[in-house]
């Protein structure tokens, strides 16, 4: 193992045994915080429950179709946006500000105008990935090489075939980022959704514990959730880098 | 001139759509854009308005500092020594990788209500962008300016300062933008669950009152000024990396 | 059958041996945000005899690049008229014509093989015959060995091989390169030049190369076309005479001094007008 690999376990065993020894000691009280082998059990213990299964559930498709959605909708404005150059001039600021913007403030909206249900929290999150697939979906149309273009015409290509086999392929690279940025803010918008205000999820199971001052089962959801969201947004990072290694970007 | 027109074009279509989505849902889901304006103009005549937003200002300057100058402390430190950035860059990316509305109860336990809570939550948005960013600008900094420096035998406090400072500039600097406008996110969230003062407070007020002028004026208020900031900063950040 | 033409360029052998015809081309580029149009191109004729190997050269931004967009049909004109195979080139590609480009155009998610077969498959080739054909080619441009790589794994002049080989496969009546070679350095150059040549032999395609390096066009071609600063019209013809099996090893030849100096006595003035020019 090389230095930097164990320097780097180290220090995460060492973070993990002094966040133990000061919960057991008492230094971090129980009602703060319980020790994370505690967590661990309380998580294991939750996974077998159903209604915890149907709240992971719940939140996880949730969050899956908040990304679709995301996704669909900010690849074809981007393509949209990106055909308009006139409209793209206004909107192109818009786009650049837009993740300085709170978007979780439209979450009482959207609960005012769809009602409490699984609605708003899909349209929050769709609401807040969709921005981050339109501006890659703008990025990786704009650095399409020219070259590319005119070999494909030079072939005599027709323009739907160029598309799809030449400007789609040119652009993905910049398309996975931007899937997997969605990806990473739609779940943060469903769960966000979740704890502010809803009817069921792992968010929602995890304000009541809090409210119910149940720090085992509070964390121990904590810790599914973290792991879970983690482990697929890792999964993603992953991806983009083997397309951008292939597509010869790394 | 022309793009003048179009954005006034533009205004008047957003306004257009936004009056016909209110004939649409009603005025239980959303209100006119004459009845929000007018409410806006209200807010900003009321002194409860303003004493909210001062307590948003005080958390959220506090979290600015604490990001951009723990993130500034953290990233050089990180980018300098090779080994230690080699060490905690994928750490950082999971950190990055955990939502960070996943801590909210934690920090609701550690830091109690009130305004150590919101200045907490404002900084752990904050201060990842500006750690992450610092760090990759030293580390990109050109081995030829490093090996210049070296020449020139500046000493560390110099090279520092004078060279590497400058040379990382434009990377250092959007890392900021972009931890400030987090920064404000988690303020703002923060006061939603942990505040009995503040602007969010305020908004999450209004929603439990269904007063739904207010919740979209307060939306149109935090959404101008988080817009001009935004476009402001980015002016910098843009005429930052022409020069760089 | 190369013609060897002396200065007139109209003078070449009758109708039927003509490839390639371009009469009283000129080209103006509207300005986008209400500034001055640029006028690239002034009044080129050009008669290419079928095999002919003609290069064009001429200083930077003279129209170049513009004139063999026009003739491979991806630009329209704004005067004059192109035809090809007796037949009118008009804002369409036409059918037989390979073009090679400066930038690199190989995409980077095909494999070698599947790039070179990219052309041949939207043809609607039978498969047996696209094997064929590309196994050929690769093993014509020297990356037989190479089919299963990606073109990151592959240096800059390897991958202008892959663009070649793309090109070869379509067994194109008229080939037209722009500064294919640009992004190589000089030696890369002299060994792609001769690969060229091998190319032209082998197909028997009429060439029109552009470049602005003097050696190149004097080594390769049959026939030179000096351009003038932009506008860009044709200054002077040379021809080189040299033997249709040729290689680098004519640059030992005194008529290649002759041929890059007399290139240069035209081209001097025009490069200094147009780097004046184009300052800022």
């Amino acid at each position: 193992m090389s230095r930097v690999a164990a320097a780097r376990w180290a220090i995460v065993l060492a973070g993990f045994a002094t966040v133990e020894l000061c919960c057991r000691t008492g230094v971090i009280g129980r009602l703060t915080m319980i020790p994370p082998s505690a967590m661990i059990v309380s998580a294991l213990h939750l996974l077998t429950a159903p209604a915890i299964q149907s709240d992971l559930l719940f939140t996880i498709t949730n969050a899956a179709a908040a990304i679709v959605i995301a996704v669909i909708a900010g690849f074809v404005a981007g393509v949209i946006i990106h055909a308009l150059p006139r409209f793209r001039r206004i909107v192109d600021p818009l786009l650049a500000a837009y993740y300085a913007v709170p978007t979780f403030i439209f979450y009482p909206m959207l609960v005012a105008i769809l009602g409490l249900n699984r609605a708003p929290l899909i349209a929050i999150g769709a609401v807040l990935g969709v921005v981050a697939m339109t501006v890659n979906t703008l990025a990786g149309l704009d650095r399409i090489p020219r070259v590319y273009v005119k070999t494909a015409a030079a072939l005599r290509m027709p323009r739907v075939a160029t598309a799809l086999l030449v400007q789609l392929p040119a652009a993905t690279p910049h398309l996975v980022t931007g899937v997997k940025l969605a990806v990473s803010y739609s779940i943060v918008g469903t769960i966000a959704g979740e704890f502010i205000l809803s009817v069921a999820g792992l968010g929602r199971a995890m304000s009541l514990a809090y409210n119910n001052l149940d720090n085992a089962t509070m964390y121990g959801l904590l810790l599914i959730l973290i792991v879970t969201v983690t482990a697929i947004n890792l999964a993603i990072y992953e991806w983009e880098r083997a397309v951008h290694r292939r597509w010869g970007l790394r | 001139m022309s793009r003048r027109f179009d954005g006034l074009l533009f205004t008047i279509a957003v306004l257009l759509l936004w009056e016909l989505l209110y004939r649409i849902v009603g005025s239980s889901g959303l209100s006119s854009p004459i009845t929000t304006f007018a409410t806006v103009v209200h807010l900003l005549g009321s002194a409860r308005f303003w004493q909210n937003v001062a307590a948003t200002a005080d958390a959220f300057a506090l979290a600015v500092v604490f990001s951009l100058g723990g993130g500034l402390a953290i990233g050089l430190l990180l980018g300098l020594s090779r080994f230690a950035g080699d060490v905690f860059d994928p750490i950082l990316n999971a950190l990055t990788a955990i939502p960070k509305i996943t801590l909210y109860p934690v920090i609701l336990l550690f830091f109690g209500l009130g305004m150590s809570a919101k200045v907490a939550f404002g900084t752990i948005h904050g201060i990842f962008p500006v750690i992450i960013l610092t760090m990759n600008g030293v580390r990109n900094i050109s081995p030829v300016i490093r090996k210049a420096a070296r020449v020139m035998r500046l000493t560390p406090a110099q090279t520092i300062r004078n060279v590497l400072l400058p040379a990382a500039l434009p990377e250092i600097f959007s890392g900021m933008r972009i931890g400030v406008s987090l920064a404000l996110l988690g303020t703002l969230v923060g006061e939603l669950f942990a505040s009995d003062r503040g602007v969010g407070f305020m908004l999450i007020q209004s929603v439990e009152h269904s007063d739904v002028p207010t919740v979209m004026a307060l939306t149109l208020l935090l959404f101008a000024v988080a817009v001009a900031g935004g476009l402001a900063m980015l002016q910098i950040d843009r005429r930052l990396r022409r020069e760089g | 059958m190369v013609s060897r033409c002396c200065r007139s360029i109209a003078a070449c052998a009758g109708r039927a041996e003509i490839a390639l015809e371009l009469t009283g081309i000129s080209h103006t580029f509207a300005s986008e945000s209400g500034g001055t149009p640029v006028r690239a191109l002034e009044g080129i004729d050009l008669q290419l005899a079928p095999g002919e190997f003609f290069s064009v050269i001429g200083p930077s931004g003279c129209g170049k690049s513009t004139l063999l967009e026009i003739v491979a049909g991806l630009l329209r004109a704004t005067e004059g008229r192109v035809v090809f195979d007796g037949r009118e080139v008009a804002g369409e590609v036409p059918d037989g014509v390979g073009m090679v480009f400066q930038e690199d155009a190989s995409f980077p998610w095909l494999s070698v093989w599947d790039n070179v077969a990219f052309g041949l498959r939207r043809r609607g080739t039978d498969p047996a015959e696209i094997v064929r054909r590309v196994d050929y080619a690769l093993q014509f441009v020297g990356l037989a060995d190479f089919a299963r790589h990606h073109p990151r794994q592959l240096s800059g002049g390897m991958r202008q091989r892959v663009c070649i080989a793309r090109t070869l496969v379509l067994e194109p009546r008229l080939i037209l390169l722009d500064e294919p070679f640009g992004a190589l350095d000089q030696q890369t150059r002299l060994v792609m030049g001769e690969e060229l040549l091998r190319l032209w032999r082998e197909t028997g395609a009429t060439v029109l190369l552009i470049t602005h390096s003097l050696d190149e066009a004097a080594l390769l071609s049959d026939r030179i076309g000096v351009m003038s600063a932009r506008p860009g019209r044709f200054i002077a013809s040379l021809a080189t005479g040299w033997p249709r099996e040729r290689d680098s090893q004519v640059v030992n030849d005194p008529r290649f001094g002759a041929l890059t100096a007399e290139m240069w006595t035209h081209l001097r003035a025009e490069s200094l007008r147009s780097i004046r020019t184009s300052s800022g």
